[in-house]
């Protein structure tokens, strides 16, 4: 019944799994985009916390405030880009999102 | 020794519920509940491990930060969400398959891969006995990783003034002082004495003049 490294992994796993299903199944719908990224970022961050605790490295930790910092910072920016988006268009489907002809 | 079991099961259940309901329900303003919801119990999950500070800090800029621009993205739209849920019914399957394929391979590495027993010879900085979390991340963020902190401060910065510069617009007929302007004015400017005759009064032509 002890709980180890590789439960953390698994619920890590699991979580990082829904985050890509998310992005697959709302292919319209940029702000679940959004958070399914937001996911998946937390799964990295729970594989590093349980590495690091796990393995008795405090790096892993730092590591995670880091991508803690750029997965805030990711939202800020992608919500504004969001935002002038709608203002242009009207609209956030995003398979309107063809103004760059890319 | 079965309380932390138990916790851990109810954290990991709790979250991995939420970030399901997070990507299949209908209301995003419902996904970002389940969103703050599942970065709680996350943060239960890191607590558990050890980490408290990561934890809290997951709390404070998950829940207090992020979950809520979300939520004002959100609410500040006025978009039809039911349009934006089409194709989803068509990708479910195919979705599920792959999701499947990928969360099994993930979990068979996870459960069939051993540490190698000098990987713990080679850690870079031990986590100190007798201290608290947050005063050992200390003692290492703010002194062999302290570039790493100021780049993150920076990171941080940068996307604050992006976020404003991309959001921010003059509307063109607001009103804005303008402390060049202000200072450029001289009396010559602001004022003109008139002559009033007697019994007429300020003519047009005069006024017109003088609001120039």
């Amino acid at each position: 019944m002890t709980i180890g490294l590789g439960h953390y992994l698994a619920v890590a796993a699991i979580l990082f799994t829904t985050g890509i299903l998310g992005i697959f199944l709302n292919r319209k719908n940029i702000i679940v985009i959004l958070m399914s990224i937001e996911l998946i970022l937390l799964a990295v961050n729970i594989n590093l916390v349980a590495f690091s605790t796990f393995l008795g490295d405090i790096v892993g930790q730092v590591f995670a405030l880091l991508v803690l910092t750029v997965a805030a910072a990711e939202a800020a920016i992608g919500l504004a880009v969001l935002v002038v988006y709608f203002r242009n268009r009207g609209s956030i489907a995003v398979e309107d999102v063809n103004l760059m002809k890319g | 020794m079965i309380l932390p079991a138990l916790f851990f099961y109810l954290f990991a259940g709790v979250c991995v519920a939420s970030a399901v309901m997070v990507i299949v329900s209908r209301n995003p303003v419902h996904s970002v509940l389940f969103l703050i919801l599942a970065f709680v119990n996350a943060s239960g999950l890191f607590i558990l491990m050890g980490a408290e500070f990561l934890g809290m800090m997951l709390i404070v800029v998950y829940v207090g930060a992020v979950a809520v621009l979300f939520l004002f993205v959100i609410m500040m739209l006025d978009v039809d969400f039911v349009e934006l849920r089409e194709g989803f019914i068509e990708y479910l399957p195919i979705g599920l398959v792959i999701g499947g394929i990928f969360v099994v391979e993930l979990l068979l590495v996870v459960f069939s891969w051993v540490i190698n027993p000098s990987t713990a010879k080679q850690i870079t900085a031990a986590i100190p006995a007798n201290v608290s979390n947050t005063e050992a991340l200390g003692l290492v963020l703010y002194t062999k990783y302290i570039h790493y902190f100021q780049i993150a401060g920076m990171v941080l910065l940068v996307a604050m003034i992006g976020a404003i510069v991309l959001t921010l617009r003059h509307k063109a007929k607001v009103k804005r002082q303008d402390i060049n302007v202000q200072n450029a004015r001289t009396p010559e400017l602001a004022m003109a004495v008139r002559k009033v005759a007697s019994g007429q009064g300020l003519q047009d032509s005069d006024a017109a003049e003088w609001v120039k």
